[in-house]
This record gives structure tokens, sequence and C-alpha cells, in this order.
């Protein structure tokens, strides 16, 4: 036992993960033109990895068992913004029903985005389609009519715009994982880039 | 719809000086999605993100992407064909025989 060892600070907010400040706003990222996307032609779509389809309209999407999830979230950029109030559906209800062997996922955005992750990393509780943002429609420029959420991993993997997934057996890097950005993105293991 | 949420491509010049010994600012490049030539600087800039996109202003596609981490930098030109970079006048290639 060492004597001087004090253990953990406690502290009424958790901790950030390494390397992040804490921010108040919530700062606009985006790396092209906010893509405007009706809600009559929005869509979203999972196709597996044989070529199913599974399609959801909006009403179809709001018609779903719904979540709100209250989430601390971790931008790679280095600002961490906690306790944010999401609601929407869970990736557990959307994969439902859904057969696939896949082991990997690369989600698709209206504006061409990508962001690849484990497919493991869309269950289990830790993953939404969310529409709704501090109680209000999500705003274009954080990613309405819906975003992918998936707090436990660098907010780029949480796509803004989110059109569709596709289930794949080999792993695709997305837009900023082909760019230097690490393929799995854990905050708290600072995974910002490739070799991290 | 005038979109203010980026910068024209002069902003390239400083951090590129970083990979590039030539100078890029009088550059020329052609869109690998739409064909479109001209100025590296006209370029549509995003640079609230995780690195600086560049992007054709006729097709909005991506013509560059350059992330800086501390001690690396990645360079992605797909979106662009080619750059036609100015030089002091000299003996073309090939030379004649």
């Amino acid at each position: 036992m060492s004597p001087g060892f004090q253990g953990r600070p406690r502290s009424a907010e958790p901790a950030l993960p390494p390397g992040q400040y804490l921010t108040e706003d919530f700062p606009v990222l985006s790396a092209g033109p906010t893509p405007k996307v009706p809600l009559d032609t929005w869509e979203f779509v999972l196709t597996a990895e044989g070529g199913a389809e599974f399609r959801w309209s909006w009403d179809e999407l709001m018609g779903l068992p719904q979540e709100t999830p209250t989430v601390d979230i971790h931008c790679v950029t280095r600002w961490s913004k906690l306790h944010t109030n999401w609601q929407g559906v869970s990736l557990d209800t959307l994969l439902d029903g859904v057969d696939t062997a896949a082991r990997y996922a690369l989600v698709h955005s209206y504006g061409g985005y990508t962001t690849n992750l484990p497919l493991d990393d869309l269950r289990g509780g830790r993953a939404w389609v969310a529409h709704t943002y501090d109680g209000g429609p999500l705003p274009a420029e954080h990613g309405g009519p819906a975003r992918l959420l998936v707090p436990h991993l660098y907010f780029w993997k949480s796509a803004k715009w989110v059109r569709g997934i596709r289930l794949l057996v080999d792993d695709q890097p997305g837009f900023w994982e082909t760019a230097g950005y690490h393929d799995y993105g854990d905050p708290w293991r600072e995974q910002r880039y490739q070799g991290d | 719809m005038t979109d203010l949420s980026y910068l024209d491509g002069n902003m390239l010049d400083g951090p590129l000086r970083e990979l590039f010994a030539v100078d890029l600012s009088g550059a020329t490049g052609r869109c690998d999605n739409c064909g479109r030539t001209g100025p590296m600087a006209g370029l549509h800039v995003y640079s609230h993100a995780p690195g600086l996109v560049g992007r054709c202003p006729a097709c909005t596609q991506v013509m560059i992407r350059l992330v800086r981490a501390p001690d690396r930098a990645w360079l992605d030109l797909r979106g662009t064909t080619f750059l036609q970079v100015p030089l002091p006048l000299d003996q073309p290639h090939p030379r004649p025989l």
C-alpha cells in the first residue's frame, strides 16, 4: 500500500475523459453544407449484408417506442458537454428482427458523410436515432431532422442527418476514419488518431 | 442561399505550407467529380470540423481533406484529379530529344 495514495477525488460531477474540457454551449461542427431534408421524403434505411432493406418513413419512426436518454457527449476537438437530453428510437428497436451475421456498421448521411463502428456498439441501449434535443425538434445545424447518437464514442461517430446504416461483414472506414482519425474512437482511452 | 459556414481556399495556404515547399496559393485544381478546373483558392473550406474540408464550389464534392494531429498530418486529395502549380520558367518535361 502506498501511504501517499489518496484515491480518486470524489466529486458530484463525473470526471471528463482525458484531454477534454467542459463546455456549456453546443458548438456546431460541420464538414460540409447543411442538407435540407423535408420530413415527407425523409427515410431511414437499414441494409443487411445480404442486401435486404428495412425502411422507416418519418411517421413510422415516430410510431416506434421512444426513449429519452440523458447522456454526456465528447467531441474529438476536445469539448465535452454533460447531461444532454435527447429523444429518439433505440437501435435495439430498429435492429430487432433484422437477421444479420455482420460485425460492422457503416453509417451514412444526407450530404454524403459516413462513419463506421462495430455493430455491437449500436446495441445494448447505447445508440439511438435521435430527433429531439432539449425538448424541441433537433435543429438542422445539429443534425436534424435526425442524427445518430452514440455517446460512448467520440461525437464524430454520432452522424448528423443520418439516412441509413449498412451492416457489413468487413469493417469499412468512414469519412474521418479514412483521413487519420481512429477507427473506434473511445474517448476514455483517448483514441483520437490512428495508432492512439 | 448564402452559406456563411465556410471560408475560401486562401485559408489553406498556411496549413499546406507545412507540407509542401511550393506555394499552392496560385495552384489550379480539377474536381474529380464534376471536372471543374479552377483556382484552389476558390474552394469552400469547412474548418469548424475535426479537419479542414475543401469542397468544389460548383458541385460541393470534397476535393481536399487535411487532418492535423500534434505530431502528424494526413492529406487526402482523392477528389482532386490534378494540381497545376505555377513554377519558374524552365525546360518543359519531357525535354526535347
